[in-house]
């Protein structure tokens, strides 16, 4: 349980997943957010529509994905880093895997690293295509990564 | 002797956001902090903060400390006093101050107190080896003074402090083993918790430190499951090798000055401890003196500065500054704050709020 352990549920999880179909289009964000916090910045910093307005600072987050244009700002806005991105068009196998990142040094773009899963245990090695700062340039970073389709939705962090 | 009309003792967020909202309606402020520089626990804030625009979401701590801080010193009605520790109330209304260590006093006409808080600390065997800190301790030798405390860390209390201060260890390089919280729950915002677990870092709820081990510093720690009363389970004891053990658990609100003030004060222990009671413009018991921030009650740092801004607000309109403005404003700062509480986190703070009586109500 979330509660307990720091890590979300499959159910949760499964919850913020989007459809197929949409994944079928191209990139989409992941909002990994389960509690009702007083927070708001992703649909603040949001310019497409994908986040709807908030009635209460403490709502989770609601979004209509078909509206994400996969730009990123929302990644390096939430203070949570509870935003994630998936592209699932990107080849036959593979699938990028967008995360928000604040450590140092950065990765270096075409280094290959270590993918862990939401307990940040080494699940397999994936390739860094982008290091590229957060829209809100706040010291955040967003690491693009080439992930094996299959990890798409469990890789979340690195070990570089 | 200094004299101002409104004294803000505390120059972290409750203070500064009261020393300007106070400034602003035309009222001469002098803000007391006790460090060299502005912000208060501020400064050690890497963390982005959450909220949103009006208190500074997604921006840095220290980001908001350089911000706040500069408004304040580039302000014509604020006189800051820094390396300034208040020291003591008098019965005619005057506070004692050492300030650069020189003893001064300075008199006001209404006094805002945003002395924030102090951290608990935690009993049990060998609990005073050296290598033993508080989160608080750790922060400021990390991100104020560029130090890492150590190379091994456990964490006790999964609290919003100890996982942050977990993550800027990580960030520092240095390995976390565990995060030891004797609740059953993680009290931190679950997404604090999350980005800490995916760097690798173990969350041992319903656990406690039982001892500490180490001759010359601690070298080791053992650590237990606990049941529903608190008793370490036997047989679940396990030991780590650490060469820090960092405490977070919990704060107490900074009060003696309200206590020499003769504030009335209660205990309400999920405020923090004893706090003292205010009207609805955060005036205590005591007529002028006025409460915002930790102080008043644990919470965060977003819902400190709203505070302040309404003590200021409400100090200022007591002298008889911005009065025209002051129903409306005071209003919408209320709305500010009270939707920050709204939510399943407020909970707590909105239970707490609840107990406190109005300072002119007796309580059954």
């Amino acid at each position: 349980m979330l509660s307990r352990s720091g890590v979300p549920t499959k159910k949760q999880l499964e919850a913020v997943k989007p459809a197929p179909e949409r994944l079928a289009q191209g990139p989409v964000v992941i909002v990994e957010c389960f509690q009702e916090i007083p927070c708001d910045p992703c649909y603040t910093s949001c310019k497409s529509g994908c986040f709807l307005p908030f009635e209460d600072i403490n709502d989770l987050p609601r979004m209509d994905l078909d509206q994400c244009n996969g730009c990123g700002t929302c990644i390096g806005a939430c203070p949570g880093l509870a935003i994630f991105m998936v592209d699932e068009t990107y080849s036959e196998t593979e699938a990028l895997v967008t995360i928000p990142w604040e450590f140092r040094p950065l990765p270096v773009e075409g280094s290959e690293v270590t993918g862990l899963d939401r307990e940040g245990k080494a699940l397999i090695p994936v390739t860094v295509r982008k290091v590229r700062p957060s829209a809100r340039k706040n010291g955040a970073y967003l690491l693009t990564l080439v992930v094996p389709k299959e990890y798409a939705f469990e890789v979340r962090s690195i070990k570089n | 002797m200094y004299n101002t009309e409104i004294l803000v003792i505390g120059g972290g967020p409750a203070g500064l956001k009261a020393s300007l909202s106070a400034a602003e309606k035309g009222a001469l402020v002098t803000l007391v902090e006790r460090d060299g520089h502005l912000g208060g626990q501020l400064v050690k804030q890497t963390h982005m903060f959450f909220g949103s625009k009006a208190q500074y979401a997604s921006e840095r701590g220290f980001n908001i400390a350089t911000k706040l801080g500069g408004q304040v010193a580039a302000h014509p009605r604020i006189n800051v006093l820094k390396n300034a520790t208040a020291l003591g109330y008098y019965e005619d209304g005057v506070v004692s101050l050492e300030v650069e260590k020189r003893f001064e006093t300075i008199s006001f006409r209404a006094m805002i107190m945003a002395t924030g808080a102090q951290e608990n600390t935690l009993l049990f065997p060998n609990c005073e080896l050296p290598g033993i800190y508080g989160a608080g301790a750790v922060q400021t030798l990390m991100n104020v003074h560029g130090v890492v405390p150590g190379r091994r860390v456990a964490m006790v209390g999964a609290g919003n402090i100890g996982v942050i201060v977990s993550y800027q260890l990580l960030q520092a390089g240095v390995q976390v083993p565990a995060i030891i919280e004797a609740l059953p729950e993680i009290g931190a915002y679950h997404v604090h918790a999350s980005k800490v677990r995916r760097m690798g870092v173990p969350i041992y709820t319903s656990h406690t430190v039982l001892t500490a081990h180490g001759r010359e510093r601690v070298e080791k720690i053992t650590y237990a499951q606990i049941d529903q009363n608190r008793q370490p389970l036997p047989g679940t004891e396990r030991e780590l090798e650490v060469d820090v053990l960092c405490i977070a658990v919990g704060l107490t609100p900074l009060t003696e000055i309200l206590f020499q003030a003769g504030c009335r004060m209660d205990y309400i222990p999920e405020l923090g401890g004893h706090v003292p009671l205010r009207s609805d413009t955060f005036e205590t018991s005591v007529p002028g003196i006025f409460i915002a921030g930790d102080a008043g009650g644990i919470e965060e740092a977003s819902a400190a500065m709203v505070e302040g801004s309404i003590a200021g607000l409400c100090a200022a309109a007591k002298l008889g500054y911005g009065l025209d403005a002051y129903p409306g404003a005071l209003a919408a700062a209320r709305r500010e704050l009270d939707a920050l509480r709204n939510g399943p986190a407020g909970k707590h703070i909105r239970s707490g709020l609840e107990k406190l009586a109005a300072p002119g109500e007796v309580k059954g």
